[in-house]
């Protein structure tokens, strides 16, 4: 049974000029123990269908879809204090700006803890374990003194890491990544996924990275969504998408890349892609 | 060729006042570094962040002055902490920032941000000002349309465009590219590497190139220095690093940068299923 399943998801905002879809039914399903990776630039939907998921997204959102399932839990179904019980607990999500995303008043031992005592339940005692523990596994050195760390006492990278410590504090069954290095330098950056490849791995949790960086994709990925402006432009595994890509989109964000200029120019999505609606068809 | 611009020993160093508590102490952002560029080439900086290469790129930009060591543009020695920055030196070098969101001033409509320099540096009279942006409103693929727009209703790619704009009204020689293309989309990025290059044909233009991803700095530079901890650990053509990096740093970005290629997802994959 797959870990999560969606079926035709649209997501659609409220906006002064009419109601605008960020999200034009897409389907999406991860297995347990899976890597995949949502390939799209900016405007593609693919944080907002994961936000979807999450039930994040602001009032002036409308969520819609013909089934959106979590390990056989209907989430479109459950009240939101039940809902709250998956979410941070078994779904769990790390964002793109780890400063931004912890809070700046509160040492990191706090917030991690805070997980710990909303969903766990734990007394003081085990939960600075587990914090120590936690600190110990995701590689920040000297864990116990760096509980009383405020964040902007900490770099970018020891900061994600606390991210990524608050996200599996409670052995989450699917990690949702929404793009962990893009605000970080390469060697930090390869830290950082080898560290979540390394956690996926020894807690069999499903992973999603949102990427667009197709490194990031080929570095971490067993399957790939690719999608533009809200819909889904391919489904491959990895390895058939960078040596066969199906849709003009793909081939035309592969060919994008520096990496594989070939003379002075280096094609453009605009060059290469006539119609998006037409390689839609393809995946 | 001629020489652009040349740094000799170039130090900046950055004093921290102490508090109560603390003694006061000095930061060397940059430990001496010395470079050339020739005219119409590009030299790239590659290093992570607070190694010092956004310092240097003020230092060329004469935005800071060096604390020690001498730089020379167009073979003339320039001391901004001594002689100030005279406006025909402004002339020469412009810069190019990370985010496109934050150069432009949202009160500002297009025309009057490109109209800018030209108001400061120049006496060109409000009609040639207004021919002028045009004229570079389309060099940079935008349309007269957008004289009169605002920043904000323009995306990023289109932003970092009028960014672009905006540094050659005044026919710069050198460009500094502060990370142009790290905030953009894939396919954004290769539109303005592209533009990059074209203007860099066009108008002989010598760029100094600051970045992070190695994918970029291959496809764009001649010459590449890699800096780390404020010292350049490593500078030599393209050709020459991307072969034979000699620094053990140099070696760890190399490796540290995500690879796309069919092969090394193969070998990945392979170590995933042996595992």
């Amino acid at each position: 049974m797959a870990l999560l399943e969606i079926k035709n998801l649209t997501v659609s905002f409220d906006t002064s000029s009419g109601p605008f879809m960020a999200v034009k039914g897409i389907d999406l399903s991860i297995e347990p123990r899976e890597v995949l990776a949502i390939v799209g630039e900016s405007g593609s939907g693919k944080s907002v269908s994961m936000l979807a998921v999450m039930g994040l997204l602001p009032p002036s959102a409308t969520v819609k879809a013909d089934r959106m399932s979590f390990n056989g839990k209907d989430l479109l179904a459950l009240d939101p204090a039940e809902r709250r019980k998956i979410i941070g607990k078994d779904i769990s999500m790390i964002f793109q700006e780890p400063i931004a995303s912890l809070n700046p008043c509160f040492t990191v031992g706090y917030q991690i803890e805070e997980v710990l005592r909303v969903h766990m339940g734990m007394d003081k005692v085990q939960r600075r374990a587990r914090a120590v523990e936690l600190l110990t596994l995701v590689g920040i050195p000297e864990p116990t003194e760096r509980l009383n760390s405020f964040p902007h006492q900490m770099s970018g990278g020891q900061c994600q890491r606390v991210m990524i410590a608050m996200a599996i504090a409670c052995n989450p069954k699917l990690l949702i990544a929404d793009e962990p290095t893009t605000a970080l330098d390469v060697t930090i950056q390869k830290q950082i996924l080898d560290l979540l490849m390394k956690l996926q791995a020894e807690h069999g949790m499903g992973l999603i990275m949102i990427t667009h960086n197709m490194g990031v994709v080929a570095e971490t990925a067993d399957r790939v969504v690719v999608q533009y402006k809200g819909t889904k432009m391919e489904e491959a595994d990895v390895l058939s998408l960078f040596e066969n890509p199906k849709s003009n989109y793909t081939r035309a964000l592969l060919a994008a890349l520096p990496d594989n200029a070939t003379g002075d120019r280096l094609p453009t999505v605009s060059d290469m892609l006539f119609e998006p609606a037409v390689s839609g068809a393809a995946s | 060729m001629t020489v652009v611009v040349e740094g000799k020993n170039i130090k900046r160093d950055y004093h921290v006042g102490g508090g109560m508590f603390r003694p006061a102490r000095t930061v060397h952002a940059v430990k001496g570094v010395s470079f050339s560029v020739e005219k119409g080439k590009t030299l790239a900086i590659v290093g992570e962040s607070g190694c010092g290469k956004s310092t240097l790129a003020r230092i060329i930009t004469l935005i800071d002055a060096p604390s020690a060591g001498e730089l020379f543009i167009d073979g003339k020695k320039v001391d901004i902490a001594k002689d100030g920055l005279s406006k025909e030196m402004r002339r020469k070098v412009q810069i190019v920032f990370q985010n496109p969101y934050g150069s432009l001033n949202p009160r500002q409509k297009i025309g009057d941000i490109l109209g800018e320099p030209l108001v400061i540096n120049t006496d060109v009279p409000a009609s040639e000002r207004r021919d002028r942006a045009m004229a570079m409103l389309k060099k940079v693929g935008l349309g007269p349309e957008h004289y009169n727009r605002y920043p904000h209703m323009f995306s990023g790619g289109q932003r970092q465009r009028i960014a672009i704009a905006r540094a050659l009204m005044l026919n710069p020689s050198l460009l500094v590219l502060d990370e142009p293309v790290s905030a953009l989309d894939l396919s954004v990025q290769a539109q303005v590497l592209n533009l990059l290059a074209d203007l860099q044909d066009e108008f002989q233009l010598t760029y100094v190139f600051i970045s992070h991803d190695l994918s970029v700095v291959r496809y764009i530079a001649d010459d590449v220095m890699v800096m780390y901890f404020g010292e350049a650990v490593e500078y030599g053509s393209r050709d020459e690093v991307f072969a034979n990096p000699q620094h053990s740093y140099t070696k760890t970005l190399f490796a540290a940068t995500p690879r796309a290629d069919v092969d090394s997802i193969k070998a990945r994959l392979a170590r995933k299923k042996a595992a």
